[in-house]
């Protein structure tokens, strides 16, 4: 549904999204994360037919976006980041006026199913310049729900949402991410963990990372942290584990507390267990922490940077 | 052409919620009636001849160039570009042409109305002159004029697309129009290839001595419609032209 080839987007001399490879299919629901100025909104812009890439191609909804605009603009729905309304135009007024633009037949009807769909309606008659920034967002999302779209694009869709309307939002996407293709930028890893299938780290216009959240977390530390309480101040139990084979590292946070890191494959716990209950400690607390989206993006992105800093040294 | 008429008839509605317009529409007919009450005053005193429809025209005209046009142009695509809804129509199957376009159609019906209310002026004048003017002198005067204003919104819609603020956008509207109404002053007692390009590029010669006298040229008609189209092409063109820069 969506095939990007080695998209290159230049403003002038700042490379903004370098050399980009991704896809995404019907019924996914793909993240896009990255710091700001990462080259989210660039590429969603390309995506969306709004601006040309500088190379490489975007086939979205089978369509080329250079040369086949108007054929992928028909089919994606499109929320921009800013989302600019017309402020001087009811809920009502706006999304008719949309409708009429992209021709769909019975709108007044299709104006009111998505109004009842973003829960709106009861806004209908409110001027779109005096309604608050969540409801605002909704509006943007109707708009781009019109015309049923096979793909849509969001940036930043739970931006100024308070926690019931992300909840609803989520439902939402969730329904539409099963028949068609979803793609929605954030920075809030949350989002990206909780409704995404896919997640695609990228960090200075290039892909630094791309997977399901949950493999992401495993592949990226490479393994995985076990925290571990014994009673007493546990002396002696630091050199043991580190005897262990299959750990990584072993560090003291406190008398008796100890974080290991084991290599990644292989579930280190029985043999922690074993240990620490032969050795005759007493064991308080075992369990394994999954490196969250949040601590691989930070790690991911500061990589990032520190090269950038290193080459320009 | 379908996505011209809906932007238009957005357009054509967003004047009637906006100050500017009703602003516009005062200032217009409201210095029309104060030129038309001491015309009728200048007649009955016997200080003027006859109250003349082509006067009335003229100053009108000379108005709506220097304030009128770029007022009601001003904001049609900058404004887009300022708030960022640009963004919206054009990832809609919505072609640059026919945003410009619309544009344009829906400010030329704005304006057009208000000049169509003005003619009341001639009209009440009419009813009391004796031998009447001519009415169909009369009704190509403003056949002219409505070209006229179609070239002028031309222009400004094109300069509206070059910037996002509006008040650069009003000032070289008005620097091209009124550069356009005075192109052909300083050789006008000349002759020769210069005089005659500067004299046939100027608005003014175009309408005074043809449309106002009740005259019409194909000239003047093909004068005013490619300028019309010369700007709206350039102006699709500037909005085209985020693909390649």
């Amino acid at each position: 549904m969506i095939q990007v080839e080695s998209l290159t987007k230049r403003y002038g001399e700042r490379t903004a999204v370098n050399n980009l490879t991704f896809h995404a299919d019907k019924g996914e629901i793909v993240g896009f994360l990255g710091p700001n100025g990462a080259g989210k909104t660039t590429t969603m812009r390309i995506l969306t037919g709004y601006m040309p890439p500088s190379s490489g191609t975007a086939v979205v909804a089978g369509y080329d976006t250079l040369t086949q605009s108007l054929d992928v603009r028909r089919r994606v729905g499109y929320l921009p980041e800013s989302v600019p309304l017309y402020t001087e135009m009811t809920v009502v007024q706006y999304l008719d006026f949309m409708a009429e633009l992209r021709q769909i037949p019975n709108r007044q009807d299709r104006v009111d199913d998505v109004m009842e769909i973003v829960n709106i309606a009861s806004r209908a008659e409110s001027y779109v310049g005096n309604l608050s920034k969540g409801l605002r967002q909704r509006v943007g999302l109707a708009q781009a729900l019109l015309h049923k779209p096979e793909v849509l694009i969001l940036d930043e869709p739970m931006d100024g949402l308070d926690p019931q309307q992300q909840i609803d939002v989520k439902n939402l996407l969730r329904e539409i991410g099963k028949d068609q293709t979803v793609m929605l930028s954030t920075h809030i890893l949350a989002h990206a963990q909780e409704l995404c299938n896919r997640v695609i780290i990228i960090n200075g216009g290039q892909i630094v990372a791309e997977d399901a959240p949950e493999r992401l977390s495993s592949r990226i530390a490479g393994g995985s942290r076990v925290q571990l309480t014994v009673a007493g101040d546990g002396t002696g139990l630091q050199e043991a584990l580190q005897q262990l084979p299959g750990l990584t590292a072993v560090r003291v946070i406190t008398d008796g507390q100890f974080e290991i890191e084991t290599a990644p494959g292989k579930d280190a716990r029985p043999a922690i267990a074993h240990l620490v209950v032969t050795g005759g400690w007493q064991l308080l607390e075992l369990h394994q922490e999954k490196l969250s989206l949040e601590e691989i993006f930070i790690q991911l992105t500061k990589d990032e940077a520190s090269n950038v800093k290193k080459a320009e040294a | 052409m379908r996505n011209a008429w809906t932007i238009a008839k957005r357009e054509f509605n967003m004047y009637f919620v906006s100050p500017v317009a009703y602003a516009v529409a005062f200032m217009l007919l409201i210095v029309l009636s104060f030129i038309f009450v001491s015309m009728m005053g200048a007649a009955v005193s016997g200080l003027g001849g006859a109250p003349d429809p082509v006067q009335l025209l003229g100053v009108f005209s000379t108005l709506l160039l220097l304030f009128m046009t770029s007022l009601v142009t001003m904001r049609l695509v900058s404004e887009e570009q300022r708030s960022g809804t640009i963004e919206l129509l054009l990832t809609a199957p919505l072609q640059e042409w026919e945003l410009i376009v619309g544009k344009w159609l829906g400010a030329v019906a704005f304006l057009g109305l208000l000049v169509i209310i003005t003619s009341i002026y001639p009209l009440i004048l009419n009813a009391y002159m004796e031998p009447s003017f001519d009415k169909s002198a009369l009704a190509v005067g403003y056949a002219g004029l409505l070209l006229m204003i179609g070239a002028m919104l031309a222009i400004g819609v094109f300069v509206s697309t070059l910037f996002s603020n509006q008040i650069a956008v009003f000032a070289a509207t008005e620097a091209i129009m009124i550069g356009l109404w005075l192109i052909s002053s300083p050789t006008q007692n000349d002759s020769g290839t210069l005089a005659s390009i500067l004299n046939y590029l100027d608005f003014s010669s175009h309408l005074y001595d043809t449309f106002f006298r009740g005259v019409v040229k194909v000239t003047d008609i093909v004068y005013f419609v490619s300028f019309t189209v010369f700007f709206l092409f350039l102006g699709t063109r500037v909005l085209e032209s985020r693909r390649w820069r």
